[in-house]
């Protein structure tokens, strides 16, 4: 095992690369033999896992890089899909194309994040996490009310799917014969491609002069505004790049389901969330990425199927949260940082190394 | 010489009681002024109007040609006001370089947009800012410590980069609140020195609170005495050492007999 990881290591980069994106492509080939032999629909989990991993992204950015607790974050992933809805059930006649309204759906869940962070944000900490709690209570609760915009607790269905008619016209197919879009495989492509999508803005996001006053925000927001920082501005922002994570999400979840209902963006979605992103790690992009891949895919797949198999007669289902809040205690004793948090960069400081006239300046204890 | 910031009048009042009143103050370019008092005597209630932390009950504060009472602190740094805290606070859990390149924000430009897609400016300034706070960390003499976390230094080192956090905002005045704080004559002595070069090197005004008097009589061109938020006495350190209202407010009226009699 050792071995491999340094061959693995030794290689170039440009060939890891290719490897991994080659594996990645070729997961819907190893999960068939898997779905042939049981009945778990794994690839459907792993997409619904790689939806909740872009969720979570959006989330790592205004809870792990900005400090803003935010305990209503299904809310923007509820406007996501319901804009999508809007835009695409048959009933409204708008009927857009897919590949346009998923923009547009980020976009709109984005406007939300400014349109609530504007009154909001110059609350801090406990206060913030009250008035975002209501919020993705609020959200669901208009939904059903709003019925001739959403259809209210009835829900939408069926809602718009990708349209490859330019395809087909451009190869001279038949109409209707690249009628993929309910085939998990299909599916796989399209997340894997959005979570690589938010993957690398957040990374990019990460190391910049915009992440950089994110962090320097959630370490002391005071001394920022004093180092220049614009806090509201600052702070407003995250909302949004996180709300528009959330929407296109949501957009995407929507149409791979092709229904929608309020009940599906409750207050547990945004502490499912909020649990992958402090599992993994606050503020760590590749531990959000695996956290949630791990997490979403064993409540959906373990927790939701294996385990009821095995025990018909306990009801997992309503023990669901007591695994998740044991997790959440045992990890916060053990390892509080997450379990696979940014790595430290932090070297200790040796003060016998140091210039005699820095050593000097050294002696005293910090406090 | 030239003013640099000018006070007229400025109050701040909380509820009913009155932390700073009625001050007129003014500073000149390229000087290094103390302000000194005992406790509760508005010195730092002084400092956080200056630099918008408060906005003054009433009077106005002009710095630089620009009235800047109730502009926000992050406004002032961006037109040249800088400061360090009583007590330190750095950004913890970022990187020592990280926190000079914060004082950098207001100056660089990328936004969310240019953050993601990283255009060729965007990579060119980051790596124009990121030479610049090397520099600065030398300057301060944090050389080679770039990459360690703000609360892994030791505090002598902390107090140096909370100087260079400061003045990677590219500040015309420096405020300092108690920077020998905690430090043993040594470490004094050495921040004495690296004051004065930041005058004269750099061409900074710099207004510090003080309480150790031996630094303040060393290093001051001008010295204010601050008692119950009024200005009691203000001049060059050898004037306030005699100045009688100083030592009654300092030691008390018998102290003040006492001395007289010596």
């Amino acid at each position: 095992m050792q071995s491999l990881a340094k061959s693995w290591s030794r290689l170039p980069w440009r060939l890891r690369g290719i490897i991994i994106l080659v594996l990645i492509v070729l997961v819907p080939l190893g999960t068939y033999p898997v779905e042939q032999a049981t009945n778990f629909g794994l690839l459907t989990q792993i997409n619904r896992a790689l939806i909740f991993v872009v969720l979570a992204l959006g989330l790592n950015i205004v809870v792990g890089f900005a400090g803003l607790l935010d305990l209503g974050y299904a809310a923007f992933f509820a406007i996501g899909a319901y804009a999508f809805g809007i835009l695409t059930w048959p009933t409204h006649q708008i009927e857009m194309s897919f590949f346009l309204a998923i923009w547009l759906c980020a976009g709109v869940a984005s406007v939300f994040g400014i349109l609530i962070g504007t009154p909001t944000l110059r609350l801090r900490g406990d206060y913030l996490a009250i008035v975002t709690l209501a919020f993705g209570e609020i959200v669901p609760t208009v939904v059903r009310n709003l019925k001739g915009l959403t259809n209210g607790s009835q829900g939408m269905v069926p809602l718009g799917k990708p349209n490859f008619g330019f395809i087909e016209s451009a190869l001279k197919l038949e109409p209707g014969q690249l009628v993929v879009q309910v085939n998990p495989n299909f599916w796989y492509y399209v997340i894997i491609l959005l979570a690589a999508l938010v993957l690398f803005a957040s990374l990019r996001l990460d190391k910049s002069r915009l992440g950089r006053a994110w962090k320097a925000i959630r370490e002391d927001e005071t001394a920022a505004d004093f180092m220049g920082v614009n806090p509201i501005r600052t702070k407003l922002l995250a909302f949004a790049i996180g709300a528009s994570f959330s929407g296109l999400a949501g957009a995407v979840f929507a149409s791979m389901l092709g229904f929608i209902s309020p009940d599906q963006f409750r207050f547990q979605t945004s502490i499912f969330l909020l649990i992958i992103v402090v599992l993994s790690g606050l503020g760590s992009v590749w531990g959000v990425l695996i956290g949630g891949l791990i997490i979403s895919t064993f409540d959906g797949v373990f927790l939701a199927q294996v385990l009821p198999q095995l025990f018909p007669k306990i009801d997992i289902q309503s023990l669901r949260w007591v695994f998740f809040g044991t997790g959440l205690i045992v990890i916060m004793i053990f390892r509080p940082q997450g379990l696979f948090p940014r790595r430290e960069i932090a070297k200790t400081v040796d003060v016998e190394k140091l210039p005699p006239d820095v050593q000097a300046a050294s002696t005293k204890g910090g406090d | 010489m030239a003013t640099l910031l000018e006070a007229k009048g400025v109050s701040k009042q909380f509820g009913g009681l009155t932390a700073v009143d009625t001050l007129d103050y003014s500073l000149e370019t390229q000087s290094i002024n103390s302000i000194i008092g005992p406790n509760g005597a508005g010195k730092t209630t002084f400092f956080n109007v200056v630099t918008g932390f408060y906005k003054p009950t009433t009077g106005t504060v002009v710095f630089d040609g620009n009235e800047i009472s109730g502009m926000r602190p992050n406004r002032l740094t961006s037109i040249g006001i800088a400061r360090t805290f009583q007590t330190i606070r750095l950004f913890n859990n970022l990187s020592a370089i990280e926190n000079v390149l914060i004082g950098m924000h207001h100056r660089l430009k990328a936004g969310w947009l240019g953050s993601i897609l990283k255009p060729k400016w965007v990579v060119a300034e980051e790596t124009k800012a990121h030479e610049e706070a090397l520099g600065l960390l030398e300057y301060v003499g944090l050389k080679g410590y770039g990459e360690v976390f703000a609360k892994s230094l030791p505090y002598g080192l902390q107090r140096r980069l909370e100087i260079a956090r400061a003045l990677a905002t590219q500040p015309k005045l420096l405020l300092l609140d108690e920077p020998t704080a905690g430090m043993n004559p040594n470490e004094t002595q050495d921040m004495v020195i690296f004051i004065r070069r930041l005058r004269d090197e750099r061409g900074l005004t710099i207004l510090l609170i003080e309480h150790d008097m031996q630094v303040v009589m060393n290093i001051s061109d001008k010295v204010t005495v601050l008692d119950y938020g009024q200005k009691i006495a203000e001049g060059l350190p050898g004037e306030i050492q005699r100045d009688e209202r100083v030592i009654e407010a300092y030691l008390g009226r018998r102290a003040l007999e006492v001395l007289k009699h010596v």
